[in-house]
């Protein structure tokens, strides 16, 4: 088994009704319960927060990624799977896709 | 009492409290003495209370012999003067009887640091069981046979393993320092958690002993409870657990001594006392700011309480599984959070979750996927019970899965 990253590029900060907000907090733990009753979670991984510096070359900070900009960085998850294709099957779950975010899935390489 | 039932009973209660204080005084190297000193407590106790009818107050009677015992015990063994005694501060000539300490208050004490020597990490968990029943609960290498359904050499080895183990690597029996406290708990509650489960979920047939199993683990716990610095919240919920658990007792096992499997209980039988307990110490966990296994495990335990199928009952408890499998994988989790899912969301989502689990060698996998496939598809719930048999070793689910397939409309 390996371990897989998954990034979460969300598209634009999440909207909707307060239920429909819980509705998706239940869909999001059902399916990252379902990966962990598979045994396949290594890590629930995390939220971030839409704001944020960027530190670039010769002292170039700036604020941002902002969430107006299409795919930033909504959270990540660890899961382990024996390949690059096992570990994007169990991407597909993620409910996520439903309202325009996307899963960006990548092998992690041990140092 | 009449005086045959009665020291059985002493001997459960009182062996254990004195024997504490004794390893305790003694020290890991030489828990021997005081077992047999206590056990030559009980021996004189039988003979003399047959001749001579019970003393008027039986307790103390015990408890003022075994510390003459003790007492005579350090001034006829020399050997044990000059070379441990030393090492016990105590020698025979300024030995004094009141010194043994047998009050309520050292009495807890002691048991308290003997949970956590016991427990000690050195040895692994499933030593760590053998040893608590054998050293904190009295008893023997053929009762813990029974209760773990394996042979008595086998038991007997493996406490002589883990008693030397303590003893080459000095374990103190002693509580540990309050900084060490959380450090030394999780192993505790583990060794706690898997005696209650020996006796909740064995399939030996003695009744009684597994009842007693957990019991004694209940009292162990409960001795945390009581100490200010031990009563913390993932032992409030791992008691809350075990509470909720054992109000189920008289509704699980039919006269005949059958499991009566939790839909067919009458909860007319459940305990209600141990259910508000449950509920208080299931509150009482939930001050501080971690979630152990033992909160979501006792929160799934208090929904279990309400018999009635409702929704928010099982999407509680598909998320307290959700969370659970996060925290810690295993097999019957896993199995335990499909079955929710399908009360709560449905059979068919179910069913493609349970195939992905993958579990092919267990019977309870099967026995899943057949109770997920009836009324959806009967002839695939067959074969999966079908499945399920060839699987299980076990007579009482044999006789459950049996059942299931003589209900399927085929």
């Amino acid at each position: 088994m390996k371990d897989f990253l998954f990034l979460f590029r969300m598209n634009g900060a999440p909207a909707g009704s307060p239920e429909e907000m819980q509705a998706m907090t239940k869909r999001w733990m059902d399916w990252i319960g379902g990966i962990a009753a598979q045994n396949k979670l290594t890590d629930r991984g995390n939220r971030l927060y839409p704001s944020g510096k960027v530190v670039k070359p010769g002292n170039v900070i700036t604020d941002g990624p902002y969430t107006d900009i299409k795919e930033s960085i909504g959270g990540y998850t660890i899961v382990k799977a024996d390949s690059l294709e096992e570990a994007t099957e169990l991407a597909k779950g993620c409910p996520g896709l439903s309202v325009g975010a996307s899963v960006e899935v990548r092998e992690i390489q041990g140092m | 009492m009449k005086q045959a039932e009665l020291i059985p009973h002493l001997f459960r209660t009182e062996y254990q409290k004195i024997v504490s204080v004794l390893y305790k005084l003694f020290g890991i190297e030489h828990i021997e003495i005081a077992e047999d000193i206590v056990s030559d407590t009980f021996l004189s106790a039988s003979e003399l209370w047959g001749l001579k009818g019970l003393p008027e107050n039986p307790t103390a009677w015990l408890y003022t012999v075994a510390k003459n015992k003790t007492k005579d015990y350090l001034k006829h063994h020399s050997i044990f003067t000059q070379k441990i005694a030393k090492e016990i501060k105590y020698s025979a000539d300024t030995f004094d009887e009141t010194e043994i300490d047998l009050s309520v208050k050292n009495i807890n004490d002691s048991q308290l640091a003997m949970i956590f020597t016991v427990c000690h990490p050195c040895n692994p968990p499933e030593a760590q069981t053998g040893l608590a029943l054998n050293l904190l609960c009295g008893f023997g290498a053929g009762e813990i046979a029974n209760a773990f359904l394996t042979n008595k050499e086998v038991i007997y080895k493996r406490l002589q393993r883990a008693r030397e183990k303590l003893r080459t690597e000095k374990i103190k029996i002693e509580q540990p320092a309050l900084s060490e406290i959380g450090e030394r708990l999780p192993s505790v509650l583990l060794t706690l958690y898997l005696l209650f489960n020996e006796g909740y979920y064995s399939s030996s047939h003695d009744a009684g002993l597994r009842k007693d199993l957990c019991l004694e683990a209940m009292r162990l716990t409960y001795l945390l409870i009581e100490n200010e610095y031990t009563n913390l919240p993932a032992v409030n919920a791992l008691f809350s657990l075990m509470c909720f658990h054992s109000s189920r007792f008289e509704a699980r096992t039919g006269e005949d001594g059958a499991a009566i499997l939790y839909d067919d209980q009458d909860t007319a039988l459940w305990n209600q006392e141990l259910i508000q307990k449950g509920e208080y110490y299931l509150n009482l966990s939930s001050r501080g700011d971690q979630i152990s296994k033992y909160h979501l495990e006792a929160a799934i335990a208090y929904w279990h309480t309400h018999k009635e199928d409702t929704k928010e009952k099982w999407e509680n408890i598909l998320q307290l599984y959700n969370q659970l499998l996060q925290i810690e994988y295993s097999p019957i989790a896993a199995l335990n959070r499909t079955f929710a899912l399908a009360k709560a969301n449905g059979k068919t989502g179910a069913i493609a979750e349970a195939e992905k689990l993958n579990l092919t060698d267990h019977h309870l996998y099967y026995t899943l996927l057949g109770n997920l496939y009836t009324d959806v598809d009967n002839m695939k719930a067959l074969q999966h019970y079908q499945k399920a048999l060839d699987l299980t070793h076990s007579n009482s689910d044999k006789v459950i899965i049996e059942r299931n397939i003589a209900h399927l409309k085929i």
